[in-house]
């Protein structure tokens, strides 16, 4: 069976190997000295994707990811890595966006593209690590969602079957089509560039970056698979009061360095009751409220 | 997160070479492909851009995945079930990402699914992957295999094969048996024709690298009763029509991934390839001098690996309260496999571009008629591929088994220990200076154009180059070691006979080899400074290594060959 899958990826500063001036003094990012690379996730869900479309012939794999146009970047290397298609969800009015205003614009997004039997998304990006913007898609599209996906083991009768990275071991689930599936970073790792797609697709580029140049235009237009797609947010019909930093709630307080003392992790039961304690417990020793 | 193509910027400079600007125009055909494949280049930058690009994706994998795995496939290695290998898991990760990576059929046209890059990036990425893992480079280098194929198969067997190699599947090469190695005059496995006249193999066959491959070419004797090479003939065994079985494989002292079979052949269906006769004479002939390239990468890898194993320890390494880097005798260790490796890998590119401009002329014989230009330059390089192979393959593997075996001299008695990666890199260097034939049988290769000069004129084309005026000296001295080389050349073959000639034959192509690798690197010094420390290294030791061997047969009487040949010692007698 051939699927329309959309793959959300996003172009993060790669906070793996930070210096000593990877903040600012402002406890801002220093986006300057750290390289923006493919969210490591993101690829484990792409990976997910391509094996997926391996398995059903005909299946398509679209790259999403919002940001400025330099995150045609990744799109390009989604497109050398098996993509078939990207589109960059740029606007300057999704500045500033937080999870919610983010899972806002790209469901806007989505539903935009419609047809979609498959979203996959890595499980958190590497410069927020909230692990939400993945759910609140599935909540704000009123998708099914299975998070921590370890390997999506198959896709039949309109049902995808999925494995589970979970604290205590290993699930299996199934789950009705269309769903958003996020993907843990023990996945499968994504497979390599491929030398033919890299030299097919190393001249793809959104119609801004192109602008300028008329040669390049031409070339592009003659071959259609080398335009990305750019989208800002009248083309997906978006909400402006919802976007960027006005749709945002999240205010940012100040930002300290933290280290972990706890040694080992605390198991809470999944009911009320317990979750309750544990907040009484944390508002009484001051680590919220 | 290591890329072993853009942490060595050496290679880009020999990618670089102003010769491939006429190797890519001839292998596009002045990119005519451009608007028939999505995939291929526009312009002869679109094509290296290309070349560039792919080569990182090489580095990546190979820095990522199969140096990761390098160490536990020498653990495990492959093994046989039922009569099949299974690779090492490493292996079968290794070439799983090699397979998505689309780095198989590298240098095949894109009709049949390659990238039709010429050989001078493939075997960059040779070169790259067995500073990973020498082992695995067998598997992938095979490939190779597939250019005899595209040469010498008819139509049918090019579609229906080459498309499959480019899919991933891998190939192997049956030649050698066990009373035929180094002659391979002698193979004996069976090629019969049946009443339909289709073919059949019974047989034996030993040291077969890859032996479970897919796609087999195999060397057998199709005329009844012959007993030379004329009676042989190149066959295609496809291991779908099932035959063939693996008796055993190997327990080697090295490239331990990669498995070494014994195949039994029962009445394994086959096909012919080109004319029969020519199996040997001359479908072997280029098959063995395009993998005569291929171990000449495997050992510039391996002494790329070598030499950064040996530097990172000798920097890190403190004794008498500093780093050991900083003594000089150990410091000159060090530079001198700088310089042998630089050397070697020069001499390998120097190869791979004429044996690129041979063959694309060659292949574009088979279109149109070549003019009488085009024809006089395809000779010269088809002569100068065929005295640069037996060189590059004989000396780069000598370098590479002295560099790995200075990097363990370097790690001291924790070299010895089988903790660190050099022990690895020394057992798998001893076989690159056997297989696809021994350095003794380079030097039979390689004697003749000593003797008919194709050596001396191409370093007299050296000579002609100019240089800047930092590098005189340099040359100076290489002009000096070429006058010693060439009245070394006169002295031997003044004495004609045949035996001296053979005697010294080895020290003639040393020689030859010492100048030309020092020309190559004051070409290479000229356009990338970088190479200069190396280049004065290596010429200092050439300047000896030359003096030596003229002193040699200076002082030599033909008389005194003698002395040097076995004689059974008499038994004592009785009391």
């Amino acid at each position: 069976m051939s699927l329309n899958i959309v793959v959300l990826a996003k172009q993060v500063p790669d906070t793996r190997n930070v210096g000593k001036d990877a903040m600012k003094a402002d406890g801002t990012i220093n986006r300057a000295v750290l390289p923006a690379i493919f969210n490591p996730e993101d690829l484990n869900a792409l990976e997910q994707a391509l094996k997926i479309k391996e398995e059903n012939p005909g299946t398509r794999v679209t790259l999403l990811t919002m940001g400025p146009p330099r995150a045609a970047e990744i799109v390009r290397e989604g497109l050398f890595r098996g993509a078939d298609d990207g589109i960059v969800l740029s606007d300057r009015a999704f500045a500033g966006a937080d999870t919610l205003a983010t899972s806002y614009a790209l469901s806007a997004a989505i539903r935009k593209l419609g047809n979609v039997d498959l979203i996959i998304g890595g499980r958190q990006a590497i410069d927020g690590d909230t692990a939400q913007v993945g759910p609140q898609i599935a909540e704000k599209l009123g998708l099914p969602q299975v998070t921590y996906a370890e390997d999506i083991l198959s896709t039949k009768d309109g049902k995808v079957t999925v494995k589970r990275r979970i604290e205590s071991g290993v699930e299996t689930v199934k789950c009705p089509m269309p769903c958003v599936i996020t993907v843990n970073g023990s996945a499968e790792p994504c497979r390599p560039r491929n030398a033919k797609n890299i030299q097919k697709y190393k001249y793809a580029a959104l119609p801004s970056e192109v602008a300028a140049d008329e040669a390049k235009k031409e070339f592009i237009a003659k071959r259609p698979y080398l335009s990305i797609m750019e989208w800002n947010a009248q083309t997906v019909d978006a909400d402006l009061s919802q976007c960027g930093l006005a749709g945002s709630p999240t205010k940012v307080k100040g930002i300290e360095n933290v280290v972990f003392t706890a040694k080992e992790a605390r198991n809470v039961g999944n009911n009320d009751a317990e979750l309750e304690d544990l907040i009484k417990e944390l508002i009484v020793n001051h680590t919220i409220g | 997160m290591a890329n072993f193509y853009t942490d060595n910027p050496s290679l880009k400079v020999h990618l670089e070479h102003p010769l491939m600007k006429k190797i890519v125009e001839l292998k596009e055909r002045n990119f005519a492909d451009a608007d028939k494949y999505d995939y291929a280049p526009q312009n002869f930058e679109d094509a290296m851009d290309s070349y560039d690009k792919v080569l990182e994706v090489v580095g990546e994998i190979c820095g990522d995945i199969i140096a990761e795995n390098a160490e536990d496939v020498d653990h495990q290695g492959p093994h046989v079930e039922n009569g099949r290998v299974i690779y090492a898991d490493g292996t079968k990760k290794n070439l799983d990402a090699c397979r998505k990576a689309g780095l198989m059929g590298m240098s095949m046209p894109r009709r049949f699914g390659g990238l039709n890059f010429p050989i001078t990036p493939y075997i960059m990425a040779a070169d790259i992957v067995s500073r990973a893992d020498a082992g695995f480079e067998n598997l992938w280098g095979l490939q190779d295999c597939a250019e005899t194929i595209y040469e010498f198969a008819n139509e049918e067997q090019l579609e229906k094969y080459i498309p499959r190699v480019c899919q991933g599947e891998t190939m192997s090469m049956d030649l050698t048996e066990p009373d035929a190695g180094s002659d391979l005059q002698s193979v004996m496995l069976k090629a019969s024709q049946k009443e339909d006249g289709s073919w059949v193999l019974n047989g034996v066959k030993r040291f077969i690298t890859n032996g479970d491959s897919d796609i087999h070419l195999v060397l057998a004797r199709s005329e009844e009763g012959s007993k030379d090479g004329r009676g042989l003939s190149m066959f295609i065994y496809d291991k779908r029509n099932g035959g063939v079985n693996v008796r055993r494989i190997e327990n080697k002292m090295g490239i331990k991934g990669s498995p070494t079979c014994e195949l039994v052949y029962k009445d394994a269906p086959c096909e012919l390839v080109g004319s029969r006769r020519l199996g040997l004479i001359k479908y072997v002939m280029a098959l063995m001098n395009g993998a005569r390239l291929g171990i000449a990468a495997q050992s510039v890898g391996l002494s790329e690996a070598a030499y950064r194993e040996a530097l990172q320890y000798a920097k890190e390494r403190c004794q008498f309260g500093k780093p050991i880097i900083e003594f000089p005798a150990v410091a000159e260790i060090l530079s001198v496999m700088k310089a042998k490796l630089d050397a070697s890998r020069t001499l390998l590119y120097a190869c791979s571009r004429f044996v690129d401009i041979y063959k694309i002329y060659d292949d574009i014989a088979k279109e149109r008629a070549l003019t009488p230009e085009e024809k006089k330059e395809a000779k010269a390089y088809s002569r100068l591929a065929d005295a640069f192979t037996p060189l590059a393959k004989g000396l780069t593997s000598e370098f590479c088994n002295q560099n790995t075996y200075d990097c363990i001299q370097i790690h001291g008695g924790s070299g010895f220990m089988k903790d660190y990666t050099c022990e690895r890199l020394y057992r798998d260097a001893r076989i690159t200076s056997i297989y696809e034939g021994t350095t003794q049988l380079q030097v039979v290769a390689a004697i003749r154009h000593v003797t008919t000069g194709t050596y001396l004129n191409q370093i007299k084309e050296y000579e002609s180059h100019e240089v800047c005026a930092a590098d005189q000296n340099v040359k100076n001295t290489l002009i000096a070691m070429t006058q010693q080389y060439d009245a070394a050349v006169q002295a031997v073959l003044g004495v004609n006979d045949n035996n001296f000639k053979d005697f010294m034959a080895r020290r003639l192509v040393e020689m030859a080899g010492y100048i030309i690798m020092g020309y190559l690197l004051l070409e290479d010094t000229q356009r990338d400074e970088s190479f200069r420390s190396s280049l004065r290294v290596f010429v200092k030791l050439g300047q000896a290594e030359v003096a030596k061997h003229a002193d040699f047969i200076a002082n030599f009487r033909p008389d005194q060959i003698s002395d040097y040949l076995y004689k059974e010692e008499e038994a004592p007698a009785a009391e």
